[in-house]
């Protein structure tokens, strides 16, 4: 058996350690911790809702990216999917429910109909968009869009929120 | 199943004075004085010979010179049907209520209420339904111009 000293043995955990530890900045693991486990506010507007289900179902299998778990309070959750068409008459609980989430939170607005009003821009009832209201981080085009697309805004958001410096947009 | 327009006519044989007949061939409908609609509705769910236990629908239209409402009755006993209209004037709309006769009547009249404006007497709760509180106008209104109305957006405007 292979005798070693003190000194010998300390010289090898040195070695041993500087090759396991990471420095950062605590920012950065906050936001790294974020990005890799959003968890989505279970809402939806109108037809792009079910595209959303679709997405966290088994064939598209959002939890893949660790996005899966949707919860049933505002208060859970820390990204709000507007999925679907708004209207004014909805628009004052739907900026409840985001006020009532914790910071840090973040919105993507899926679908024609979220980003601008969709094939209702024009009409009595429907919010042009709803970046009229809240602060929206990530638009997915689409009338509804497809689970990738979804996936896709996501994994953007994801980079986003990586990236501290385009985070958060302030109305 | 007896033919609807057999029942129309003797509906409207026994109530000659408060009812008539429009339309014709397959689409024929029994127009009702505003006065008698409660008196004739009731009497169409709780007569054993109608039986209209069901209000499948109530809307209501704009002919510009008056309002029609519309009522789409159903007998789930009986399996026969009908349709009643009533009209009132354009301006100051107003009709009865038959949330008394049939309590799922109360959010279609909210919702004919705030697209049409017609205010419905006895009605126990007739506020917007799919508009906000705030806005001002009935947008299915002939007369309705897009834009118009209180939005909190600034309606037409898309400001924020």
């Amino acid at each position: 058996m292979e005798v070693t000293t003190f000194s010998e043995r300390e010289q090898q955990e040195n070695e041993l350690l500087q090759k396991n530890i990471l420095v950062t900045s605590i920012d950065a693991v906050l936001n790294w911790a974020r990005s890799n486990s959003l968890w989505p506010l279970s809402s939806g507007l109108a037809c792009c809702a079910i595209e959303m289900m679709s997405s966290a179902a088994g064939r598209f299998d959002l939890s893949r990216f660790g996005y899966e778990v949707f919860r049933a309070s505002p208060r859970q959750a820390d990204l709000l999917i507007v999925a679907g068409t708004l209207t004014w008459a909805m628009a004052g609980p739907l900026k409840r429910l985001y006020e009532q989430m914790p910071e840090p939170k973040y919105v993507i607005a899926m679908g024609s109909c979220a980003n601008t009003g969709g094939p209702f821009a024009d009409s009595y009832s429907v919010v042009p968009g709803v970046d009229q209201i809240l602060p929206v981080d990530v638009y997915i085009p689409g009338c509804p869009p497809r689970p990738e697309a979804l996936i896709h805004g996501m994994l953007e958001l994801k980079r986003k929120i990586q990236d501290p410096n385009v985070a958060r947009k302030t109305l | 199943m007896s033919n609807n327009n057999e029942l129309l006519a003797e509906i409207q044989a026994q109530y000659s004075r408060e009812t008539q007949i429009i339309g014709e061939d397959k689409q024929q409908f029994l127009l009702v004085e505003p006065e008698y609609l409660l008196k004739i509705l009731g009497i169409l769910k709780n007569y054993e010979a109608y039986q209209f236990d069901m209000l499948r629908n109530l809307t209501a239209v704009d002919y510009l010179e008056y309002m029609e409402m519309v009522y789409h009755l159903y007998s789930l006993p009986l399996r026969h049907s009908i349709t009643i209209k009533a009209r009132c004037a354009a301006e100051n709309s107003q009709m009865p209520s038959v949330t008394s006769i049939w309590p799922s009547a109360n959010f279609q009249e909210r919702e004919v209420y705030d697209l049409l404006g017609i205010t419905f007497t006895g009605h126990p709760d007739l506020r917007r339904i799919l508009m906000p509180a705030e806005f001002t106008e009935h947008p299915l209104r002939k007369s309705f111009k897009a834009g118009a109305g209180q939005l909190p957006g600034g309606g037409g405007n898309h400001s924020c």
